[in-house]
């Protein structure tokens, strides 16, 4: 492993640990490997950014992280339990707002607490659905269909939709991604204020150094393809973040440093050739 | 319903049936080239007792044909929608099955199934029919975004609430769309079989007689009885599709 500190500093049983995980995909053109010996921990309430070169494997780490698929080797833990089937506590927002175009906004929310086993009744799951569209800003837009919101409202309600449940982790796949850089930081500020009132141990895929230093309390650097982890950075923003902390020296400094690792990551990626 | 979607639809037709019968006084077509509206409804007025009869006789084998084939259909496309080897292996079955000209299976179907009139006429209905439906359940299904079964399977959800909550309704506005099509389709199969093996029934089975009479007004009677059954049977269907599938059209601001 790189330099850097060591990624496992949160050491009394985190709540999500990734224990030197392997994944190999099996391609047309021969063995694709993604995902070499990665060792991730995540402690309980805390937000952890995940960066690296494009088509490193991040998205396999969301999908074993929520079970819908399991290494070749090593190990998932969530909640001090191994990870071997999707599970229930677990919450997912994608680039693709993914929302179903036939429901409301406040059903498509409310869509999880119809699958999860819970003792809400459907007053308090509409009650919860709309709470939580409140919190982000679409209250009034309860009873649209998801084609009359604009993107960025669109992924708000995919945000309320992977949070309605009370979920342990929250997995998030660069849901900022497609969006334009105003609404992007919008959605940014939007994420403070869900993490105050509902506190989530989140796990965000990003390929903007900005917004992991933003959002998270961890970044870890991913190296190139099969991807470990590389590097791992606490962010040091004390207080409530807002948009003029990201154009601080120190600020500065986290963005020059993880510049630097995507580079070494990138070269890495090169150096290795395992492109069969 | 606004008066726009009844008005514009029934003010096409009534120009179109006048626009018919200009031509026909233009160019003073004899009834064997072409009747007119006016020499039509004549027809239909002095068989209309027959036309009841035979109307319901055709009417209600196509929708028999066609309810078999909505079952039939989505049951196919259902399964070659999830699984890729089944679309592989039973595509070719079908796009062959489809190519037969229909008019040649009348003549098997009649020997295979001796004396059975309805139960000809409705398979053919539904044989005709089905093939659409099919393909478009399957595409709809085989075409659903993986993020839409991760967000639900990350939840714990079974393969049967993936399909009811998600891949069900997501098929709808395709499954409505083939409908539409199967429709029209199941009239040509039943009246394929009420012209080719007239067995007294049916308004295939009127058309037939009255070309044996000759009675050209009454052929094309037949025929806009048939328009008439398909355009009512479609409006059917439109409003299904309103209630079940609505939510596909967007508004046009």
């Amino acid at each position: 492993m790189a330099a850097g500190h060591s990624p496992g500093s949160h050491s009394e049983s985190p709540l999500i640990q990734l224990k030197s995980v392997s994944h190999t995909f099996s391609t047309a053109t021969g063995p694709l490997p993604v995902l070499d010996g990665l060792e991730i921990s995540i402690a309980e309430g805390q937000f952890t950014a995940v960066v690296g070169p494009s088509g490193c494997g991040k998205s396999t780490l969301t999908r074993l992280i929520a079970g819908l698929m399991k290494p070749d080797t090593g190990e998932v833990w969530l909640h001090g339990e191994k990870v071997v089937s999707p599970r229930s506590t677990v919450g997912m927002a994608f680039q693709n707002p993914v929302l179903l175009e036939w429901r409301s906004i406040l059903k498509n929310v409310m869509l999880p607490l119809e699958i999860v086993p819970n003792k809400l009744s459907v007053k308090e799951r509409e009650e919860r659905a709309r709470y939580l569209l409140a919190l982000v800003g679409l209250e009034g837009f309860e009873e649209k269909r998801p084609s009359e919101l604009s993107g960025g409202m669109r992924q708000r309600a995919s945000l309320c939709r992977s949070l309605v449940h009370k979920p342990d982790v929250l997995i998030l796949d660069e849901p900022f991604g497609a969006l334009d850089a105003f609404t992007r930081e919008d959605l940014w500020q939007t994420m403070h204020t869900l993490r105050e009132e509902e506190p989530f141990t989140a796990l965000l895929i990003t390929h903007d150094l900005r917004e992991s230093i933003f959002l998270a309390d961890e970044v870890v650097v991913l190296s190139g393809r099969p991807a470990k982890s590389q590097y791992v950075l606490s962010v040091d923003m004390p207080g409530k973040r807002t948009l003029d902390d990201l154009y601080t020296p120190q600020a500065s400094d986290m963005l020059a440093t993880l510049r630097e690792q995507i580079k070494i990551a990138q070269g890495h990626g090169k150096a290795g050739g395992h492109s069969a | 319903m606004s008066i726009r979607r009844i008005f514009i639809p029934v003010a096409t037709i009534v120009v179109f049936l006048l626009l018919w019968e200009w031509l026909v006084w233009v160019n003073q077509w004899p009834n064997y080239k072409m009747a007119s509206p006016t020499d039509i409804w004549p027809a239909f007025w002095k068989f209309k007792h027959l036309f009841l009869q035979y109307g319901w006789q055709t009417l209600w084998r196509t929708i028999a044909g066609l309810a078999i084939a909505i079952v039939v259909g989505t049951f196919l496309g259902l399964i070659m929608g999830m699984s890729r080897s089944v679309r592989e292996a039973l595509y070719p079955l079908l796009v062959g099955f489809n190519a037969i000209p229909k008019a040649t299976v009348v003549p098997i179907l009649a020997l295979m199934l001796v004396g059975e009139h309805n139960i000809n006429t409705i398979l053919m209905a539904f044989m005709i029919s089905f093939f659409p439906i099919a393909v478009s359940v399957s595409i709809g299904l085989s075409t659903l975004e993986p993020e839409y079964r991760d967000i639900l399977k990350a939840l714990g959800a079974s393969r049967f609430m993936i399909f009811r909550k998600i891949a069900l309704p997501k098929t709808l506005p395709e499954f409505f769309g083939a409908l539409k099509v199967a429709v029209t389709l199941a009239f040509i199969g039943t009246n394929l079989v009420e012209i080719i093996e007239p067995h007294g029934r049916g308004l295939g089975h009127l058309f037939d007689s009255a070309k044996i009479n000759s009675d050209y007004p009454l052929m094309f009677a037949v025929l806009i009885a048939l328009a008439f059954m398909g355009i009512l049977l479609y409006y059917v269907v439109v409003i299904l599709e309103q209630i079940f599938a609505g939510w596909a059209e967007r508004s046009p601001t």
